[in-house]
């Protein structure tokens, strides 16, 4: 028995340039705020943003963008619905706010699912906002999508380092391009984090200070653009993303 | 009307196989349906026919539907699709991905959400039978 999903996948991919999967080693380091702050600032700036918030048992993009009551339409394939000027998708639209138990194997078959039936159409970038880990998402990733950059994030916890230097690690043993690292909630100066990454041979795109400002804004995207997070990651976005 | 995605997939598919296997025509595609995934088969159909290029043109598409089948890891309980009532909205989320049915669907024994879909999930392809290039 063939699965006829995997083979149509590339061809959906076909208009979009850049795949981007903000990951972690690490859980809770700010990848969803990252992939969500991220996909907004480059849609303000003109370009064409999708957010596919892969973390299907704890979505949470959606909430960082207040999206409830959003549908996508259905029309020879899954058109993911625009707002905030982006393309979003996430698979709250089937669960709602109930939990999805899912196990790996099932993981592995929604996602390969959305990405066979999701019609993302001409994108600049395509941000995914990842689960945290090497996890099947990430191995999926690697298997069914392919030409997919890794932004990874990290905290300035030496705890969260190490899981993220095993993950730069596996993806440059298996040759995938690492876009970089982001140091987020830095709180004292120091340049820990900077020298580890420069010393595996990945760049070091910048930092973001604790924002105590920043829960607040959750759930409003003006308020959530205006914090000093956001503005912090429109300057490592400017200095660092080039569509192409 | 996803329906024409997942069609879209199987001839995509279908025209990989007969590319590697060097095959000149398509003859017959077998294909399983799964009853979870509530796929409407004249749109499918009707889809298969629209998007077939010409190395599919006189193909012949056969599709068998297999009932879903279900497994509880808690207790080992097997039930199938109709055991359990599944209102609309739930039908409708699981039609675009099977596997929500964890979200809504519990084991109608122990009430588990972590149970096993032993058969019947969605579209597979069982089969491409075609006619061999003589070179
Ligand atoms: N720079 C920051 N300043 C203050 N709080 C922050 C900052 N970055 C992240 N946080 C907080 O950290 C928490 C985790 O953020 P987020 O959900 O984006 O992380 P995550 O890596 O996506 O987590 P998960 O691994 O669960 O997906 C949030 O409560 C958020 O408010
Ligand atoms: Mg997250
Ligand atoms: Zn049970």
């Amino acid at each position: 028995m063939i699965d006829p999903r995997i083979s149509v996948i590339h061809e959906r991919l076909r208009n979009v340039r850049n795949i981007i999967a903000v990951s972690s080693g690490k859980g809770g380091v700010g990848k969803s705020l990252v992939a969500s702050a991220a996909a907004l600032t480059l849609a303000r700036k003109g370009f064409k943003v999708a957010l596919f918030d892969l973390d299907f048992t704890s979505p949470s993009s959606h909430i960082i963008l207040g999206i409830d009551d959003l549908q996508p339409k259905e029309e020879k394939g899954i058109i993911p619905p625009e707002v905030h000027g982006l393309k979003y998708m996430s698979i709250v639209y089937y669960a709602g706010e109930r939990a999805s138990p899912l196990r790996g194997a099932d993981i592995s078959n929604a996602l390969i699912e959305l990405f066979a039936v999701t019609i993302w159409g001409d994108l600049d970038f395509l941000i995914i906002d990842m689960p945290p880990g090497i996890s099947d998402a990430t191995l999926d990733l690697l298997r069914f999508v392919g030409n997919i950059k890794f932004l990874i994030v990290t905290t300035p916890s030496q705890l969260a380092f190490e899981t993220v230097r095993k993950f730069i690690e596996l993806l440059s043993e298996i040759k995938v391009p690492v876009i970089g690292v982001i140091e987020n909630m830095k709180m004292k100066d120091s340049t820990f984090i900077k020298q580890q990454v420069e010393s595996k041979g990945v760049r070091f795109l910048g930092e973001i200070p604790f924002d105590p400002q920043l829960e607040e804004s959750i759930g409003n995207v003006e308020r959530f653009l205006a914090t000093r997070f956001s503005k912090a990651l429109e300057k490592i976005i400017e200095r660092n993303l080039k569509p192409g | 009307m996803h329906e024409w995605a997942l069609a879209e997939a199987v001839i995509t598919t279908a025209f990989q196989i007969a590319e590697k296997e060097n095959l000149e025509e398509i003859i017959e595609v077998n294909i399983k349906l799964g009853e979870l995934q509530q796929v409407d088969l004249d749109i499918f159909k009707f889809a298969l026919s629209q998007l077939k290029p010409p190395l599919l043109k006189n193909a012949k598409f056969n599709v068998t539907r297999m009932n879903a089948k279900f497994k509880c890891r808690a207790c080992g309980h097997e039930w199938s699709f109709n055991d359990v009532a599944i209102d609309e909205d739930a039908r409708e989320a699981i039609h675009f991905v099977p596997e929500i049915a964890h979200t809504y669907v519990k084991c109608p024994r122990c009430g588990s959400p972590d149970f096993e879909v032993l058969q019947g999930r969605g579209v597979w392809i069982d089969s491409v039978v075609g006619a061999k290039r003589d070179d």
